[in-house]
């Protein structure tokens, strides 16, 4: 009954569902348009909030890290857990060796930044993960992807690239088909995933919750008692998709940062593979 | 509702075009972060764990050479105990060698004693003998001048008087030799 009546429903009314393009807020400050800059949006919401995300990282490690006692309090405790966790379960474990602690600024901060910026998607008023929008998940792979390359370059020289796509032990007439597949995934493949899984996981979650939110919306201004009744039900789906969501955006800055701590292992003992 | 404006003004594009300027600031938002994270979160953390594992490992190391020098002491009491016994019983050997080594140097002793005493007394019995032979001699000497005397004062042709002289010399001789007896 109830699936009866949402299309019919729809297809009167003309249910109008949210876009991509509603996850992209209208700036608050244009600029650009005035130069003719070919990226001509402004300053917008999801800008505020990678920058609200830096001022609120900065601000809760600056406080937790100062006045280090041996014995803890609750604010160092906590601080030292997060810093802990990215230091030993990620750095320590995945990259491991003596030189691991060079590499782990690099895996917190990404740690930090892209978990606060994916958890704004699940605060009321906020309600933006930063990394929905692609500019900041490719912005954040790249720095990446420089970052594995450059690695392998200095540790390595030149010959990082025939240790990255020239796997040991395989027979020279399976070269020609093995060598361009990796360099595929190991060059393309991999920094597109890096970035897109985040952007992707995170559009997803955002435009699921979005479609909910306007779905409940619309199904309460139709005035039909019936589906006024239905949008109960969109809630309780809709909080159970935001609770995924939730996990998932922890999830993702997990994996996020784990995967850069496989390349930057990768790239260090390319010759090891 | 939704703002219908946005959505037409940014129909059509890819949701794959990222907007550059958000690029841009994820780009400097990241690079401000992991300044600060450099410059003063990790050595704080760094140094508050170097701290910690030292004086962990510090107190570790305490413990191991307190241990150490516990085991060392026990180590060293046992050798004591073990040198204290040794000594009791060589002592208590040499005691019980030494007691043998007196009572043996008594026995000795005594018997060179009673050696000595029953040399002395078998001097002592020789001397008396010989003085008793002496005296006797000399008795003998004055008995038997008595008795001639006597058998010659009588008369000699009485012969049942001589004989009672004879008998009642030897008489006396038993009797004087039975006191001398008693005497000893």
């Amino acid at each position: 009954m109830i699936a009866l009546a949402l299309p019919a429903a729809t297809t009167e009314e003309g249910f109008v569902a949210p876009t991509i393009e509603d996850t992209h807020y209208r700036d608050i400050l244009p600029w650009g348009d005035h130069y003719g800059v070919w990226f001509d949006p402004g300053f917008g919401k999801q800008m505020l909030m990678v920058i609200l995300s830096v001022v609120l990282i900065a601000t809760f490690f600056l406080v937790a890290s100062r006045r280090q006692q041996l014995v803890p309090g609750k604010m160092q405790f906590l601080g030292e857990s997060a810093y802990g966790f990215v230091r030993n379960s990620i750095g320590k474990d995945i990259i491991g060796g003596r030189d691991f602690l060079k590499y782990v600024p690099w895996l917190f901060t990404a740690f930090f930044f892209v978990l606060v910026n994916n958890i704004f998607g699940a605060i009321p008023f906020l309600q933006l993960p930063s990394f929905s929008h692609p500019g900041s998940a490719y912005a954040i792979a790249a720095i990446f992807y420089i970052l594995w390359v450059g690695i392998g370059l200095k540790k390595h020289g030149l010959r990082y690239f025939k240790l990255a796509v020239v796997p040991s032990g395989v027979p020279w007439y399976i070269l020609p088909i093995v060598v361009p597949i990796e360099i595929i995934s190991n060059f393309i493949v991999r920094p597109v995933t890096h970035s897109l899984r985040l952007f992707a996981t995170m559009l997803a979650g955002h435009l699921i919750v979005t479609l909910a939110g306007s779905a409940i919306e619309y199904m309460v201004s139709t005035g039909n008692i019936l589906l006024q009744g239905t949008s109960v039900l969109v809630l309780v789906g809709a909080v159970a998709m935001y609770m995924l969501e939730a996990l998932i955006m922890i999830l993702q800055a997990y994996v996020f940062t784990l995967l850069a701590a496989i390349y930057i292992e990768g790239a260090l003992h390319a010759d090891a593979h | 509702m939704l703002n219908a404006a946005i959505m037409a003004a940014e129909e059509g594009s890819s949701p794959l075009a990222p907007n550059w300027w958000e690029f841009l600031v994820t780009l400097a938002g990241f690079a401000v972060l992991m300044f600060i994270v450099i410059k003063y979160v990790m050595p704080a953390f760094e140094k508050t764990f170097a701290a910690r594992t030292e004086a962990i490992e510090g107190g570790i190391a305490k413990a191991e050479a307190a241990q150490a020098q516990a085991n060392a002491a026990l180590d060293e009491y046992k050798q004591q105990l073990v040198e204290a016994r040794t000594e009791a019983n060589r002592i208590r050997e040499e005691a019980r060698a030494e007691g043998a080594q007196i009572l043996a140097d008594l026995k000795e002793k005594a018997a060179a004693e009673s050696a000595r005493i029953s040399e002395q007394a078998h001097v002592q019995i020789e001397a008396e003998r010989q003085a008793a032979v002496v005296s006797l001699r000399a008795e003998v000497g004055t008995l038997a001048t008595d008795l001639a005397s006597r058998i010659v004062g009588e008369s000699l042709a009485d012969d049942a008087r001589s004989a009672r002289v004879i008998d009642r010399f030897l008489a006396d001789l038993e009797t004087s030799s039975q006191s001398a007896g008693a005497a000893k």
